[in-house]
């Protein structure tokens, strides 16, 4: 495969059959392995979208830094397409994030700043648009959660390699996180087949939820297209955590944590059907979580670490 | 039949700093009547016009019941339900 450049190297992620979690003979799971985009992640699909599109219609331009509250992914992500395009990036982090992760966006070139206090993607959110309220000249901001072309660079790469690989899909999981993979892979997928059914795995918000001082602080984003789902299943951080451990037994892939609450909902609806294929999109790889004790643990057990943190 | 439910911070104010609290019912809507009648207030909490508030998930056992039969979604013997918020995932 020769490329021009890191950036066409994004999508066309393998699909690959889960030939042991399958539940039953007849139905089939697939799993559609995001780990394999250049920086382990489905948010290069993303980053790439939103840059393109800033500055093709001159929202960005050389002497802006681009400027995006991140747990994570698309931080990296963004380091890597303002790198390979020469732009600054400045993330806005809140403190429970893995080192790998900053790392990660430092040797790619970012800055990186904390939310001060910020347990939650809300509180970086609220401090990013803080800063761009301040000094609006000198950024710009892709915010994902409302940038249409989220869900668009699903629509128009995701979903299509699906429905490519495989004709036929009863049934699509991905995680909600900012609601883009849903969308814009379900839009797709529902306009060739409207019995197609697109399910959201949640994480459980545990402990996170104690910040919230009032239900209003709750945050839909404005990018997931709610009449797109058919069903929305709450999975928590240890059932996530044991199912990507048991992902790595049974099928030897090495997927992140949200991987595990995306298969334990993809067989949970694939034990509903009779026949058919259920596709569960796997956000990424399982690099940027070897500093917890994921792999070495026996998740038979309960254990604190999975508390308080956020894991995707 | 009594389910239990469980509630997180904001709502645990108004149960008395319970996390999780028994309901009477066979449906959610009759559980969450019976919960304002012990604790009034849920009520109002939770929803807004007759509907489950934008902000509020409410989770039979691990399904939203608002792709089940909403307030109409008819509860078994040892169901869970659980009041959260709606929040952002994470990896974001």
């Amino acid at each position: 495969m020769l490329c021009e450049s890191i950036l066409d190297t994004i999508g066309n992620t393998p699909l690959v059959k889960l030939r042991h979690l399958s539940p039953k003979p007849g139905v089939n799971v697939y799993a559609k392995l995001e780990g394999h985009n250049p920086t382990g992640s489905v948010k290069d699909r993303i980053a790439l979208y939103m840059v393109n599109d800033a500055e093709k219609r001159g929202l960005l331009t050389p002497d802006r830094t681009i400027l995006e509250p991140t747990s994570g992914n698309t931080g990296i992500s963004l380091a890597m397409v303002a790198r390979a395009k020469g732009y600054h990036l400045l993330c806005v982090l809140p403190d429970n994030v893995t080192p790998e992760r900053e790392a990660l966006l430092r040797a790619f070139g970012a800055d990186v700043v904390y939310a001060k206090n910020a347990t939650s993607t809300n509180d970086a959110i609220y401090k990013a648009q803080q800063m761009l309220a301040e000094e609006p000249e000198i950024y710009y901001m892709p915010y994902q959660y409302g940038n249409e072309n989220n869900p668009r660079a699903h629509y128009e790469t995701t979903g299509p390699e699906i429905a490519r690989d495989i004709g036929r899909v009863d049934a699509f999981v991905a995680g909600l996180g900012t609601g883009g993979t849903l969308t814009g892979t379900g839009r797709f997928l529902k306009e060739h087949n409207p019995d197609v059914k697109v399910v959201a795995a949640v994480p459980h918000p545990g402990d996170l939820v104690q910040g919230l001082r009032a239900l209003e602080e709750g945050f839909i984003p404005p990018v997931l297209d709610e009449s797109v789902l058919d069903g929305r299943i709450v999975v928590d951080s240890r059932t996530s955590f044991a199912m990507t451990k048991e992902l790595m037994d049974k099928e030897a892939i090495f997927a992140g944590i949200s991987a595990g609450a995306v298969i334990r909902v993809a067989l949970k609806v694939a034990e509903r059907l009779d026949e058919g294929n259920v596709v569960a999109l796997l956000a990424d790889g399982g690099w940027k979580y070897l500093s917890t004790s994921l792999w070495s643990m026996d998740w038979g057990q309960p254990h604190a670490e999975v508390q308080g943190k956020i894991w995707w | 039949m009594a389910v239990e439910v469980k509630v997180t911070a904001t709502l645990q104010k108004v149960v008395g700093g319970q996390r999780s609290v028994q309901g009477e019912g066979g449906t959610v809507r009759e559980v969450l009547e019976d919960l304002d009648r012990q604790h009034p207030g849920i009520m109002d909490m939770v929803m807004v016009d007759g509907q489950i508030h934008r902000f509020v998930n409410i989770y039979l056992n691990d399904e939203d019941v608002r792709f089940l039969k909403q307030l109409d979604t008819p509860l078994s013997e040892g169901d869970v339900l659980s009041i959260l918020p709606a929040l952002a995932g994470g990896s974001a």
